[in-house]
């Protein structure tokens, strides 16, 4: 590493000075515009989704007003729509998928951070990298024809056995329900957790993990103390930014939920979630009210989504900022 | 090195036997992680390799019922809905990149734009179906592979604009500066000099949002929809692989269940590549040598 000659500020100023008056022909403006129009559009392009989604939605958003989300009937035929058993099933496997995924994704990234060896932090990576990129309706077809047959004949009866009581899992199991989603929302969201995770962990100054080795403190107390500690609100931010994208999930959801709308407490009943009902019914609705209230769980869906990453991002950034780039 | 500081024996033993198992549930989240990868790779090339045949990729779906056919038409689909997607969220993504890195540094215009295109990656996928659903589709009243394309393309942006940004500021300044120093004007530094120093970084990011787009079936459910036939034309339904097998999955038929799973195969395979060539170029360190 060569010592810096002038400082990152420093050497932005001369480059906006260079850009800005070194050269000011027609076409350099014209660029810098070009570019700056370009990165605009990605503003643009959100508030014509929002708007969009805000004018279509207008017959049900006028016509139920707030009721929509806590109405309970879910009637396309007499024109009755209430959105809350897609919002009570979405929360639901989400929350499944978290308790499953936070766990198993804080661990991954100490593994793969703290405790593996060198050899192996690579190709570890990469690995829970490409469990990111397989796409959601490959993941729905390995969950129909492997997930939902292993869940319901060895898994699910152990869970009726031990748990039964807490009335949250009950016969009758077709194995499509919250638990299957949830157990394949977890693995899709694990990758992005971990990966998170990770980068948040490796932003911690290693003076943090000396200087707790240094009082007597076990690997684990290092860890415990050192790390997780001081990356509490990057890991929180990380878990968000992980609900966000079970919220949104779309197609493994759909295949796997069972697609009814009621309101079970037992986990192992079918349900249904926001993304699937549009995914399910959106062809299929006809008249203007119906696709209205589609547009309309999209519309919310939209929103939350939108808060939820906002959020997220904002916690993670603040951990990472500052920190040094991190080693490929 | 613990034994002097604890205050008992009982104590270091329990800390130790702590550490021990906290080591060995890191170790087995890490395996839990793992095996559903493995468990998925194995499935699709037992469940898929057996049906991939010469018909597979040259015919197209035969009637319920029928033995055979394929799902070429829905490759050439997918090959046209990813063009349309590419030709619309490249040169956005890469001149939004360019703005953020040289442009706008610092400012706060640019983190705005930055914290949207973070915002904009995390929209729902169905969300953007139905977004553009009603923004092209309604209007022109009918299903196309424009509309698909124009979905995909916005789902691309993010991601492309995040890592050309990336790799633009990891060139030295020293170099735009030699460029400006010389009397070359600005647009040309940016696109010939910086641009081209950080190309293979910034072909990178383009082949991770195709990756991920080229696996999206929810966007394509209201626009692209889908298509039994062969089509090529933009203002037509046409057949995507991820709808192929989306459909082919939740239908009774043992015959398109054999489909499905080869064209899962050939998805996979298709990301798969391109992730690791991905992870090749990144890992070589192409961008070394400017560091």
């Amino acid at each position: 590493m060569r010592p810096p000659i002038v400082s990152d500020a420093e050497q932005s100023e001369i480059r906006r000075f260079l850009l800005g008056r070194g050269s000011s022909t027609l076409q350099d403006r014209g660029f810098a515009w070009l570019m700056l129009g370009c990165a605009l559009s990605i503003f643009a392009i959100v508030a014509l989704i929002a708007t969009e989604l805000v004018l279509r939605s207008q017959l049900t958003i006028q016509k139920f007003g707030i009721t929509f989300f806590f109405g309970h009937a879910w009637d396309p035929v007499s024109g009755n729509f209430g959105a809350f058993p897609f919002i009570y099933g979405t929360l639901m496997s989400s929350l499944v998928a978290l308790c499953i995924a936070v766990p198993l994704s804080v661990g991954v990234a100490i593994f793969i951070t703290e405790m593996c060896p060198k050899f192996l932090r690579g190709p570890l990576s990469f690995l829970t990298e490409l469990l990111a990129a397989i796409p959601s309706v490959v993941y729905g077809l390995w969950a129909i024809f492997t997930l939902v047959p292993l869940l319901r004949e060895h898994i699910d009866p152990v869970l009726i056995k031990l748990f039964g009581w807490t009335g949250l899992f009950a016969a009758p199991d077709f194995g499509l329900g919250t638990l299957s989603a949830g157990v394949i929302l977890s693995i899709m969201i694990l990758p992005i957790i971990s990966s998170l995770t990770r980068e948040v962990m490796t932003a911690v100054p290693h003076s943090q993990r000396e200087a707790v080795l240094a009082l007597g403190a076990t690997r684990w107390e290092m860890i415990r103390m050192g790390v997780l500690r001081n990356a509490r609100i990057g890991i929180v931010g990380s878990v968000i930014l992980g609900l966000g994208r079970a919220l949104g999930e779309t197609m493994a959801v759909t295949m796997v939920i069972g697609n009814s709308p009621q309101i079970m407490k037992n986990l192992l009943a079918p349900a249904y979630s926001m993304a699937s009902v549009i995914a399910n019914e959106f062809s299929e609705a006809s008249d203007d009210m119906y696709r209205s209230a589609l547009i309309e769980i999209g519309l919310a869906l939209f929103i939350v989504t939108i808060l939820v990453n906002a959020l997220a991002r904002l916690l993670v950034w603040a951990v990472t900022r500052g920190a040094p780039p991190r080693a490929a | 090195m613990t034994k002097s500081n604890s205050p008992s024996a009982f104590h270091t033993l329990r800390r130790a036997a702590t550490n021990h198992l906290a080591t060995g549930l890191a170790v087995l989240s890490t395996i839990l992680v793992v095996a559903p990868l493995v468990a998925i790779f194995a499935y699709l090339i037992y469940k898929g390799a057996s049906s991939l045949n010469l018909a597979f990729f040259t015919q197209i779906p035969k009637p319920v019922g029928e033995a055979g056919g394929g799902m070429a038409n829905a490759i050439l689909g997918s090959a046209v809905l990813l063009l349309v997607g590419s030709l619309l969220g490249v040169p956005i993504g890469i001149a939004a990149g360019i703005y953020l890195a040289e442009f706008g540094q610092g400012g706060k215009l640019a983190n705005v734009v930055r914290f949207t295109a973070d915002v904009l990656n995390g929209v729902p996928s169905i969300v953007m179906g139905i977004a553009v659903y009603s923004l092209i589709v309604l209007p022109q009243k009918h299903f196309s592979a424009f509309a698909g394309g124009v979905a995909l393309g916005i789902m691309m942006i993010p991601t492309i604009t995040r890592t050309t940004e990336e790799m633009l500021l990891m060139v030295p300044g020293s170099v735009r500066e030699a460029a400006l120093g010389l009397g070359v004007p600005s647009w040309r530094a940016v696109l010939s000099i910086t641009l081209k120093t950080a190309s293979p970084g910034v072909i990178t990011g383009c082949m991770l949002a195709f990756a991920r787009v080229a696996g999206e079936t929810a966007p394509l459910m209201f626009t692209a929809f889908g298509n039994q036939f062969w089509s090529s034309n933009l203002h037509e339904p046409i057949a995507a692989l991820p709808l192929q097998i989306y459909a082919y999955a939740i239908s009774p038929y043992d015959e398109w269940h054999r489909l499905a799973w080869a064209g899962a195969l050939v998805l996979i395979l298709l990301i798969v590549i391109s992730v690791s060539l991905v992870r090749y170029v990144t890992t070589r360190g192409v961008l070394k040598g400017a560091n």
